[in-house]
């Protein structure tokens, strides 16, 4: 359990969101030109970082949008939040 | 065995005041090479050495451990083993470890408490209903024993069940499968430890693998903190930590490590004699034999290897609990705990070849392995001896998340992922 500082709503319990999984797992451009390797790259494949990761966030239980974060998860210290769209900080 | 346990033997000690028990597994200093090595001291691990040692004469093997033996979530969880999935592969998996457990005290001379106390699932909505009817048809077609309840068996069975049409989610029937049940978890991973240790393998404690030495597709050895070890097969079965492994080796696995909890309460005269599951409103609960309350409640939704989870989670299942046993209302928790489970897209495990040739992984789990321990390590040893799967584990291969041939058991994996 900790506390994720929403970058819309400030500080609020982690309970009152959603986790999403890890960021920045592009959606194929060409979806139909994709072999079945590459699909069960982007479907199925992850990380799965023991250490610092960046992942998707949803404030569902409030403002209801989407953000990205960077959290140790080896002892869920959060690092960065930072919006949808930027690229992930250099940690 | 040269230290067989028997009455004698307890007779004999108690003469010397159990002072002088002989040690039930040696504590080696690894060899510079082995024909095969086994990284996870955990109850799918032991079992899987002890069987290369027994069934395929592999003796000159290790198993290392970062920890000690049975400490991951071999010893966190919640004991229950039963085999009522719904897809064939899966029965044929799950049946397997049961009929192992079934003599598995007597085969290993080690009492592993293994109770057939009866495993009942509830239904709470229609779907429910309609579901654990199917799964109960499925689960009789492959040889798995089920049978439907109404919600007044269900009280005749387990008469501690509010089964009042008024509750928020009221007891609509379940399913009972009898010859489920439980087993003293710790006891699986020492009584394969000490099985394996009398025929020659090297149990290894304390020693984290740092790093898989490749040669191209070919493995040649792991760093450990205990030193470089050479060999040419290894076995991975490190649960929530197989993804930190098959890093080391290059590899992406569809895997996500997430924290799973579970509860014991003070401990109280028998009160509850089977096990029972409610995957709906996510609450399980059984009794250990020291009297305990023991409780599993559900995964926190996000990756994490912290050992930890939230709060907000052991606090659903406890409103669950309290709605259906209404006679526990004043009992107090005594431990919360969590461990790291490896949950796979389709909730079935992977037991499987890689793509590097000597690398093996049994992983993916999830929140419902130790049920599995014996037929696991039964399987994994035939797959990594022979360079080549079971039948019974043929269809648990990595290649099924790109072909699409998916096991997917979500609804008999009874905890929500």
């Amino acid at each position: 359990m900790f506390v994720i500082n929403c970058p819309f709503c400030g500080e609020r319990e982690q309970s009152e969101f959603k986790a999403g999984g890890e960021a920045h797992i592009l959606r194929p451009k060409q979806p139909t030109e994709l072999s079945d390797d590459e699909w069960a790259e982007y479907l199925f494949m992850r990380k799965n970082i023991k250490g610092i990761q960046f992942e998707r966030w949803n404030h569902t239980h409030g403002c209801r949008k989407w953000f990205n974060i960077a959290r140790d998860t080896s002892n869920d210290e959060i690092k960065v939040v930072y919006k949808m769209g930027e690229k992930p900080p250099s940690i | 065995m040269k230290n067989k346990y028997s009455i004698f033997s307890l007779i004999k000690n108690a003469f010397s005041y159990h002072e002088n028990w002989k040690k039930a597994w040696k504590d080696p200093v690894p060899k510079k090479e082995y024909d095969a090595v086994i990284v996870g001291g955990g109850g799918h691990g032991l079992a899987t050495a002890y069987y290369l040692a027994k069934k395929h004469n592999m003796k000159n093997i290790a198993v290392v451990e970062k920890g000690w033996i049975g400490g991951g979530n071999t010893g966190r969880n919640t004991t229950i083993i039963r085999s009522n999935y719904l897809w064939d592969a899966s029965a044929g998996l799950y049946n397997h470890a049961l009929k192992i457990w079934e003599n598995l005290s007597q085969e290993l001379n080690y009492n592993v408490m293994f109770s057939q106390r009866g495993v009942m699932n509830l239904a709470h909505n229609l779907q429910d209903v309609r579901d654990l009817k199917r799964r109960t048809h499925a689960n009789r077609l492959n040889g798995v024993d089920a049978v439907y309840l109404d919600t007044e068996q269900v009280k005749k069975f387990c008469p501690i069940i509010n089964t009042s049409p008024d509750i928020r989610y009221p007891v609509l029937g379940g399913t009972l499968q009898r010859r489920a049940g439980t087993a003293r978890h710790d006891a699986v991973a020492w009584g394969y430890a000490r099985g394996a240790d009398a025929m020659g393998v090297d149990i290894i404690q304390n020693c984290e693998v740092k790093a898989i030495k490749r040669n191209g597709d070919t493995v040649e050895g792991i760093e450990t903190t205990k030193g470089f070890i050479k060999t040419t097969k290894i076995g991975v079965v490190a649960a929530g930590h197989s993804s930190v492994i098959a890093n080391m080796a290059g590899l992406k696995l569809p895997l996500e490590s997430k924290p799973l909890q579970a509860l014991v309460s003070e401990p109280v005269k028998p009160i509850i004699d089977t096990v029972v599951m409610s995957n709906a409103v996510h609450a399980y609960v059984s009794q250990s034999d020291k009297g305990e309350l023991v409780i599993g409640a559900g995964t926190d939704d996000y990756i994490s290897y912290s050992q930890k989870g939230s709060h907000d989670i052991v606090e659903g299942t406890l409103n669950a609990i309290l709605e259906l046993y209404p006679i526990f209302s004043r009992m107090r928790m005594l431990r919360q705990w969590g461990g790291i489970v490896d949950i796979c897209p389709d909730a079935s495990p992977i037991i499987s070849k890689t793509s590097i040739k000597g690398l093996y992984f049994n992983c993916g789990w999830g929140t419902g392995g130790f049920k599995a321990t014996p037929g696991s390590g039964d399987l994994f040893a035939h797959t990594i001896a022979n360079d080549e799967p079971h039948k019974l584990n043929a269809a648990f291969n990595l290649n099924r998340f790109i072909s699409g041939d998916l096991v997917d058991e979500h609804g008999a994996a009874a905890v929500a992922h």
